[in-house]
């Protein structure tokens, strides 16, 4: 495998292989209802508990367009910096299959809301910039349940009708890893817009995966393959390493193939064809004379424009000023919503440094080693400031701080009362720690007049069993200060 | 009391109003007529008992101020009815159960009237004779063996037979003009977008439209107030207020300009057609309008453009009757596939078929461009060409059909021949605009023939004074001998 900073090319017996990814991104639209009715889109639901009869298609039922979506799509496109087209039409995608209620999908074929535009990404030698050739709305369709029953299948409908943006890219990706590094921004960008809730588990967020390979150099793209419908990012990029090197492997050994659609066998991994273009699906697509076409408004593409959030490269940039992090720390801060989010309240009354290090550091840690969200983080980010603050105030030392932070970590306490319980609060008043280091010194003559005799490390001794016997409660500057006079 | 039954809506309604006549009675007498329609076979579902029971409500609250008080109306089985069988006159909704009601009959109901039965139809709307209908053939009152047209044959026969006193129909390609020019009745297609299709088994989505079949231009007014109007659920129903059109009802119209567009005179038109059209203009001039001649040229492209979008349409519209969900479901079947293939080969009629294969055909890549896209240009012109002309005209004077009903099995081995009945009507949904057929004639079998005027968009009341004023002087009587009741 590649590394991250090289170019990633498969080597074959006849030179090195460039790989041509392009994604079709499904994102589900975060909307309270569907994209046509107002059947309920909440996950998990008991089968065909939320299908109206407009999603089941019976007789006579005609579609209503949703604004809400509608407006959350131009939301999106201005996110991915695209032309809004004020003019889109919907249309039917026509073919049978039994979770297809109406025998069409209705999606946006010529005319798409949203045209092209582009993202850039950090990659480890530099940004490349990704271009988004449209984004378009569609409905979902249900679910066809095979194991339920040897002999027949169920089918849910509950999805029948979510409205999705399918984003289409250029065909400007060029490894599995940048491949990861689009999805998660595309992602992290629809999670700021609150256009998108990316989760990928429930089926929030898929992809279709076009990959095609040609010879290092080569101009002219090769014929693609589809990998239909892959839902992890893990995934996507077991699918294109194995089909690049499937499509290689063919183009070496002198054979030659065609277009098709395949899907990803996650068991066995690897990519297996489902249709050839010989059977592609002629869908028929013509305008839905149901839906009038979308005229937007142009005051209303500015008036979102102008709501528009933050966005993770402009707050990047402004994290990079404000608060003199480098690019490395500000992609990790702003690379989700909630970590900046985090991030921001820590630091509106902490130390820039603690707080980027804490962060990054223990709390990262413990999040990863739980598999939970900052969201779901027992430590809150008024816990953290707390914490950070009983460090800058000299209240507590740093390696005091570590046990705090373990233990809120798993109770989620206030540290201040921790601080207090565990008796950790640094010892800080010179007439104690006089004590304390002269009874240090007295049980250490040896090492006392070895150490007037010259041998200036065991200075770092006596800071140490001071420190120590203190329970590490004690002011490491105070004691040096005041081991450095009783040492004259 | 069979005399009630003759009675036009207005008389019935004013009746009521006066309270010189119950729902109950009247309800009565049409259940009477309707019990011996075996042979015209225009209901497929009779809601007799429903019906007198609402009527009984109704009597024992009469609520006078609605527009359609205690009238028992019977509507054509393409509109969804709640807890009714509602067949769109296809085995594959044979015993399809709604439990919603469509919003035109629901805005009936509101106002005052309630369901006597669902009419018989060509399968889908497909058709021009009702000889489509899974249901069987339905049959002219005016004569034995003659269809009533289509599709909303079984409205317009048990209309002009008595067997309601009004009713409803749908019109995607003169399937109310037709049908009513072929049974001396009034039928008005209205502006694409007027009335709601919400609830309606769609047929071709850009082209259907709702609208009312009675026996009088003043019936028809009063019905198209009770059933148009704005409906959120419809994304193409057009955003306006509620028009009083059967009080602003009026026969002057004088000054009035009246389009003659030359390409309407057809070769191979019967010379009495001929003689209705000019009759048409003589009445009309009387009336103190003013006749110009006009030019509409493309229309001679409006029945092959109409052949492609109504069909591309439905071969989408119909994709969810596939025996998944609801309706017939092949019982001969091992997988996916073959639950398709039989459930649609074995629930829908040759028609139906045939207009899928049609529709499925222009809208295959390769062919997308050729067909769909040029009908949709084509489409354009027509439309074009009526804009122009209104900038001339109020409205437009043309025969409904090329000739009177026909007999039953004449056309039907023949569909261009079939097609070619609905020439004038065509144009009229191609651009979404109205028009109405008022009798206004016979031919040498004394069966009756329409005249057609064809209104800007919305501009219907204009339409309904224009026909007023032409039904006065043209004074048609329809004189049938109730032969099915012998």
């Amino acid at each position: 495998m590649n590394k991250e900073n090289e170019k990633y090319l498969i080597k074959g017996e006849k030179g090195k292989w460039e790989v041509v990814i392009g994604l079709e991104v499904h994102a589900q639209v975060t909307s309270s209802s569907k994209l046509f009715s107002g059947s309920s889109t909440k996950f998990g639901a008991e089968p065909n508990t939320q299908v109206s009869l407009v999603d089941s298609a019976f007789p006579g039922m005609l579609p209503v367009i949703n604004e809400y979506c509608v407006q959350q799509a131009i939301k999106t496109g201005l996110g991915l910096n695209a032309k809004i087209n004020t003019y889109s039409v919907f249309d039917r995608k026509n073919y049978f299959y039994a979770d297809l209620p109406q025998g069409y999908q209705i999606s946006q074929f010529k005319n798409p809301i949203v045209g092209e535009g582009k993202i850039t990404l950090d990659l480890p030698n530099g940004s490349k910039t990704i271009g988004i050739e449209r984004l378009h709305l569609e409905q979902d369709a249900g679910k066809s349940i095979h194991d339920l029953d040897p002999t027949s299948t169920y089918v849910d409908l509950n999805r029948s009708g979510i409205a999705l943006m399918e984003i289409v890219s250029k065909p400007d990706l060029r490894s599995p890893y940048e491949v990861g590094v689009y999805v998660k921004k595309i992602r992290s960008i629809m999670r700021y817009l609150g256009t998108c809730d990316g989760n990928m588990q429930e089926g929030s967020l898929r992809a279709d995966v076009n990959v095609s390979v040609r010879q290092e150099g080569d101009k002219k793209l090769g014929t693609r393959c589809e990998v239909k419908n892959v839902n992890s990012i893990k995934f996507m990029q077991l699918a294109i390493a194995y089909e690049a090197q499937r499509q290689v492997d063919l183009l070496e050994s002198g054979k030659s193939f065609y277009q098709e659609t395949s899907f990803f066998d996650i068991k066995k991994n690897e990519t297996r064809s489902m249709r050839s273009k010989e059977d592609a699906h002629d869908y028929r697509y013509f305008p839905d004379p149901d839906l009038l076409p979308l005229n937007l408004d142009k005051e209303l593409i500015e008036k979102i424009k102008k709501n528009l959030p933050e966005l993770p490269d402009q707050k990047k940039d402004r994290f990079i000023k404000d608060y003199s992090l480098n690019a490395y720390e500000a992609n990790i801060l702003v690379s989700e919503k909630e970590i900046s989010d985090y991030f921001e309240e820590v630091v509106k009354t902490s130390d820039i440094k603690l707080t980027k290090n804490w962060i990054t550091g223990d709390l990262f840690a413990s999040l990863n080693e739980k598999n939970i969200s900052i969201l779901e983080s027992p430590i809150k980010a008024k816990q953290l400031a707390s914490l950070i603050n009983s460090i800058s105030s000299g209240l507590i030392s740093g390696r005091a701080a570590k046990e705090v932070f373990e233990i809120m970590k798993e109770t989620g306490g206030d540290p201040i009362k921790i601080i207090e319980e565990k008796n950790l609060k640094q010892k800080s008043d010179p007439k104690e720690l006089e004590d304390l280091i002269d009874k240090i010194l007295q049980a250490n003559k040896d090492k006392v007049s070895q150490y007037k005799s010259g041998k200036d490390k065991l200075f770092g001794f006596f800071v140490g069993q001071t420190i120590k016997i203190s329970g590490g409660t004690a002011n490491p500057q105070l004691v040096n200060n005041i081991l450095k006079n009783k040492l004259k | 009391m069979s005399d009630i039954a003759k009675k036009n809506l207005t008389e019935i309604v004013s009746l009521i109003k006066k309270k010189e006549l119950k729902s109950e009675e009247l309800t009565e007498c049409f259940i009477k007529n309707i019990n011996k329609d075996k042979k015209l076979n225009s209901f497929i579902t009779n809601c007799s008992e429903l019906a007198l029971e609402k009527a009984k409500q109704f009597d024992k609250n009469p609520k006078l101020e609605t527009l359609l008080p205690g009238v028992p109306i019977a509507v054509k089985d393409l509109f969804c009815t709640q807890g009714i069988k509602t067949t769109a006159g296809s085995k594959m909704l044979e015993s399809f159960i709604p439990n919603y009601e469509s919003t035109v009959t629901k805005n009936l109901w509101n106002e005052g009237a309630f369901l006597l039965g669902k009419l018989n139809c060509d399968e889908y709307a497909m058709g021009s004779s009702n000889e489509t209908s899974y249901f069987g053939n339905v049959i002219n009152p005016i004569a034995e063996n003659t269809v009533p047209g289509g599709s909303s044959g079984g409205s317009a026969s048990a209309l002009a037979a008595d067997l309601t006193p009004t009713t409803i129909g749908t019109d995607t390609g003169g399937s109310i003009r037709q049908p009513a020019s072929f049974t001396g009745t009034v039928g008005l297609k209205p502006t694409y977008g007027l009335c709601s299709r919400w609830g309606v088994v769609a047929f071709a989505s850009s082209l259907d439209q709702a609208g009312p079949m009675t026996k009088t231009v003043e019936d028809c007014a009063l019905m198209l107030e009770a059933m148009a109007g704005f409906d959120e659920k419809d994304s193409t129903s057009i955003k306006k207020k509620k028009e009083n059109y059967s009080k602003k009802l009026t026969d002057n119209i004088k000054g009035l300009k009246i389009g003659i567009p030359k390409e309407y005179r057809v070769d191979g038109m019967p010379k009495e057609i001929d003689q209705l059209w000019e009759n048409g203009k003589k009445i009309l001039r009387e009336s103190g309008a003013e006749i110009i001649d006009i030019s509409l040229p493309n229309t001679k492209y409006a029945l092959p453009t109409y052949y492609i979008v109504a069909p591309a349409d439905a071969s989408s519209n119909l994709a969810r009757y596939d025996g998944v969900k609801y309706g017939f479901r092949s019982s001969k079947a091992n997988n996916l596939n073959e639950m398709y293939e039989n459930t649609r080969s074995e629930g829908f009629g040759d028609e139906v078929k045939r207009r899928i294969l049609i529709g499925t055909y222009v809208l295959s890549s390769g062919y997308y461009d050729a067909y769909y896209i040029k009908a949709q240009k084509v489409r354009q012109l027509i439309k074009n060409d009526f804009d122009q002309s209104f900038k001339k005209v109020d409205a437009i004077l043309t025969p409904s059909t090329p000739s009177a009903a026909f007999k039953i099995g004449e056309k039907k081995d023949d569909p261009i021949s079939m097609y070619l009945n609905d020439i004038f009507t065509v144009p009229v949904n191609l651009a979404g605009i109205p028009a109405i057929s008022i009798p206004a004639g016979t031919d040498s079998n004394n069966y009756p023939l329409g005249l057609q005027l064809i209104g800007k968009p919305l501009d219907e009341q204009k339409l309904l004074n224009i026909a007023f004023a032409a039904e006065k002087k043209i004074n048609f009587k329809q004189n049938l001998n109730r032969w099915w009741e012998k």
